[in-house]
């Protein structure tokens, strides 16, 4: 309000659909505030498109605030941007400079085809849940829940696990393209609680074939996932993952 | 008006969901694979009950307007969920959560309803740690809690700051389980667009696929709505983006009557607007007033010095000073109306000419430290800091009150069926187990409560004696929905080609008026007022509204403006119903209606009822009252002095 505002050029991937080529095209973002966020600054710059006739600039977004894992995109060069553990609709203006150019795509992945300019199809991760990101207990009567104790830390590192919001972030820094984080977050998530332990076997191989099935590449270990991930998951969920499908092939549970 | 039956089960209180149970008619285990099941929605409650019903055998085709089940608004609840294990040994109960909750509510909820959302409860953290929810745990082991929203027990199980996360992980995680059994089909990316209503009975939807755009139609024999609140119809609020009331309103206008609309929970500790181009407001939880104290300066001149510069004796602790009892852990809608208040006279600390009061930290960090504030609040203060550039070990927060959650709804009858036949209404969609406010950590206990263990057993209990007729989506009442539906959708971008004012301008101006008219604290001149500029403004919309782009394929702006036309005539309802209720209770604060100390005072002898509200035409509605019966509590009066 009282603040002063800054004026940036945006240079946006914009496609019509899966089988459209896409172009960058250039919008320029004027009188911003510093204290809006990076998806209200786009949502200025859909006003002003609107009324001047042309179609705004689509983009997925739910919650905005960090944790539906709804929006995501690619600002410059960096999954969600350039602050780190943060999504893109809590990355705030002040993290640039009046006058910037700022280039935003979508995420890049085989398996995530694009449906309209920043907005991808993302229905492989869910798929990769349905091969088995649960425990299978149907509703009814259960235990006590204080009937199984579980050690704080192994509860604690579990939920560390459990906290990926399926945003993708993962996926478009990875060279390859690769679903390891989170489908290797799900799986350590299950292995470690003694619910989840009866199936981890199954669990992980399904898991991971369907991960395959849907086209995401392999992990080389490069770490670019960790480094995006706006809910800080480790990369040793991918190690663990690994360990698990190798328990798999040598044991029966 | 008529007086409707809420069909309550016999027997006392205790017995009563026992009773019931007893009496449901089943289906046999060969029979349910013969009946269609829709379930609108993927919270909590919709993906519960999704799961279950499809684990119980039906076919079930589960809708969500997400592009995932997974990213459904009961995602973002930090507090908590309430059960009454009574783990701590502090002496909870059954009754004592349902007169908590009953008592919050202001008695303005149905009492055996209530008690069986205490009952079930407990049945709920079961489940949830069975399927792997990962809750907070004591170094021995066991499930941590604790008091949330001044309770007097600790009851509130919790995951982090992420309680909703985990459970709906865990709901989704079930319901995907379903999809692979083939027992649950998954529909993505559809909102629901009309109810298709076959001689009374609920017996399909109409939907729109919002990356083609094209409209689609799905038969069954019961329909379950579990679409949320409409919290949205304030644009600026705690609640996701593409929350709306679209679902639940059609089914409105099919003949689904619509319960005390007017009740509003505002909760008062949110971040402030910074600017006008906010999209969304984000909450701080309640915790915060257990070390925080709220102020504002005394003298209006001070608003606009740095809070460090505003001497002891020129600070106004309002909470502190009105309230001595409870001080600064008065309830949310207290705490919210007085934060009104002192702006209204001037006393706002916002910044730029936000409205905004102080919660300061500082004698909080004197008296125990700045770790032990670290250890407590060090993730929201962390939050805080990250969306507005202040840190709040240096200067207090600033806060404001802002529309988080809606406690009236579809009405529904004990069983969760609304008036129409086979259309049963869960969640926050209906209206039942709240009364006029809802305490902290139950709106995720109410979700799951009706979506694992009521509606799949009375929705059961309606197919069994209803045996309904199979039904195929060219049947004629289709044809005639799927027809209006599209030539609305038509009449919008009709207007929308021509038109000067974008969807956005125009839902900014409707939340702000029903934020200043229906919002904290109503005046009968006030929603008189409401009704005229809201009738206005939709005329507005259907003669200058502007929408880009094309209805066959992807367009935000489009199925903004579906749930904006619904919006503008939702908010006449509430209007109404608040003008109605010549009373105030709960979140519902009618200045006309108070004590000579300015608290809120209800009238028991016309009042201790529900307003059902029966659509007519575009701006008519026919009242309908359910009496609230109170066998079991004596009705007080709250106080907090």
């Amino acid at each position: 309000m009282a603040d002063e505002t800054m004026d940036l050029t945006l240079r946006v991937w914009r496609q019509n659909g899966p089988d459209d080529k896409g172009r960058f095209e250039e919008y320029a973002a004027e009188g911003i505030s510093p204290h809006s966020s990076f998806l209200e600054m786009l949502d200025q710059v859909n006003e002003r498109l609107i009324h001047q006739g042309k179609e705004p600039i689509a983009f997925d977004s739910d919650c905005r605030e960090g944790i539906c894992g709804t929006c995501g995109f690619v600002v410059n060069g960096q999954a969600h941007g350039p602050e780190p553990a943060t999504t893109v609709c809590q990355l705030h203006m002040r993290n640039f400079s009046d006058g910037d150019t700022i280039t935003i795509e979508p995420w890049r992945a085989k398996a995530f085809p694009v449906i309209k300019d920043l907005v991808v199809d993302r229905e492989a991760f869910d798929r990769i849940i349905s091969a088995g990101g649960y425990v299978s207990v149907g509703t009814g009567p259960k235990p006590d829940a204080n009937a199984v104790k579980v050690p704080k830390p192994i509860s604690d590192k579990a939920f560390d696990s459990a906290a990926c919001i399926g945003c993708g972030a993962c996926v478009a820094a990875c060279p390859n393209a690769a679903a390891s984080l989170f489908t290797g977050a799900k799986i350590t998530h299950l292995a470690l609680l003694p619910q989840g332990r009866p199936e981890r076997g199954q669990r992980v191989k399904n898991m991971v074939h369907q991960m395959e099935e849907e086209g995401f590449g392999n992990c080389s270990n490069i770490g670019e996932c960790e480094a995006v991930c706006p809910k800080e998951i480790s990369v040793s969920n991918i190690a663990k993952m690994k360990r698990e499908y190798l328990r798999a092939l040598f044991t029966d549970s | 008006m008529t007086t409707l039956d809420p069909n309550v089960p016999d027997g006392p209180l205790h017995k009563k969901w026992d009773n019931r149970r007893e009496e449901l008619k089943l289906v046999a285990p060969n029979n349910k694979k013969k009946h269609n099941i829709i379930v609108v929605g993927t919270g909590l409650a919709g993906a519960s009950a999704a799961a279950t019903l499809g684990e119980l055998g039906y076919n079930v085709k589960s809708f969500c307007i997400q592009d995932s089940p997974r990213r459904a608004h009961s995602i973002a609840a930090q507090g908590g969920i309430n059960a009454t294990k009574n783990y701590p040994n502090d002496g909870d109960s059954i009754w004592r959560l349902f007169y908590d909750t009953i008592k919050g509510g202001d008695f303005r909820s149905r009492e055996s309803n209530t008690y069986r959302l205490a009952q079930v409860a407990g049945n709920i953290i079961d489940q949830a740690v069975a399927q792997g929810v990962p809750f907070a745990r004591e170094y021995g082991g066991e499930l941590a809690n604790r008091s949330f929203g001044g309770a007097q027990v600790s009851r509130t199980f919790y995951a982090r700051g992420q309680t909703g996360q985990q459970l709906l992980l865990g709901a989704y995680q079930a319901l995907q389980r379903q999809v692979e059994r083939g027992k649950v089909q998954m529909y993505p990316r559809r909102e629901m667009l009309d109810l298709v209503v076959v001689d009374g009975k609920a017996r399909g939807i109409i939907t729109r696929n919002l990356v083609t755009g094209e409209m689609e139609r799905h038969a069954g024999d019961a329909v379950v709505l579990c679409s949320g609140g409409y919290g949205r119809v304030y644009f600026l609020s705690t609640n996701a983006f593409n929350s709306n009331a679209t679902a639940a309103w059609r089914c409105h206008k099919r003949g689904a009557m619509f319960a005390n609309p007017c009740y509003v929970q505002i909760h008062p500790t949110c971040i402030p607007q910074s600017g006008d181009y906010q999209s969304k407001l984000t909450l701080m939880s309640e915790s915060l007033r257990n070390d925080g104290r709220v102020w504002v300066p005394k003298n209006k001149e001070d608003c606009s010095k740095p809070p460090e510069q505003i001497p002891e004796e020129d600070r106004d602790y309002y909470l502190e000073r009105r309230y001595p009892a409870f001080g600064n852990l008065v309830p949310r809608d207290v705490a919210s109306r007085n934060a009104k208040y002192v702006c209204d006279e001037g006393r706002s600390v916002g910044r730029g000419g936000a409205r905004a009061v102080y919660l300061d930290f500082r004698d909080a960090i004197e008296e125990q430290g700045r770790e032990a504030i670290k250890d407590k609040y060090g993730n929201l203060f962390h939050m805080y800091e990250k969306i507005t550039d202040e840190d709040p070990y240096e200067v207090p927060m600033r806060i404001y009150p802002a529309v988080h959650y809606t406690m009236g709804g579809l009405w529904v009858d004990y069983n969760l069926m609304s008036n129409l036949d086979g259309l049963f209404v869960a969640g926050e969609a209906n209206f039942s187990d709240h009364g006029a406010n809802r305490l902290g950590a139950s709106a995720l206990m109410q979700g799951l409560a009706d979506g694992y263990f009521i509606v799949p057993h009375t929705v059961g209990d309606y197919l069994a004696r209803h045996r309904p007729d199979p039904m195929r989506p060219d049947h004629n009442k289709f044809d005639q929905c799927e027809e209006e539906t599209r030539q609305h959708i038509q009449k919008m971008m009709d207007v929308g080609k021509n038109g000067s004012r974008t969807v956005i301008e125009i839902y900014r101006e409707l939340g702000k008026l029903m934020y200043d008219k229906v919002g904290v604290s109503r005046t009968k001149e006030g929603l008189e007022e409401a009704r005229e500029e809201i009738r206005e403004l939709r005329d507005q919309f259907w003669n200058d509204v502007k929408i880009p782009g094309e209805a066959d394929n992807y367009n935000k702006m489009l199925e903004v403006a579906g749930r904006l036309a619904d919006f503008l005539e939702l908010a006449e309802v509430m209007a109404m119903d608040a003008s109605e209720r010549e009373e105030s209770c709960g979140c519902h604060f009618r200045e006309e209606y108070q004590s000579d100390d300015g608290e809120a005072a209800r009238n028991d002898d016309e009042f201790t009822n529900v307003f059902a509200w029966d659509y007519k035409d575009e701006g008519e509605w026919e009242k309908h009252v359910e009496d609230l019966e109170f066998e079991n509590v004596e009705l007080s009066t709250r106080s907090y002095k």
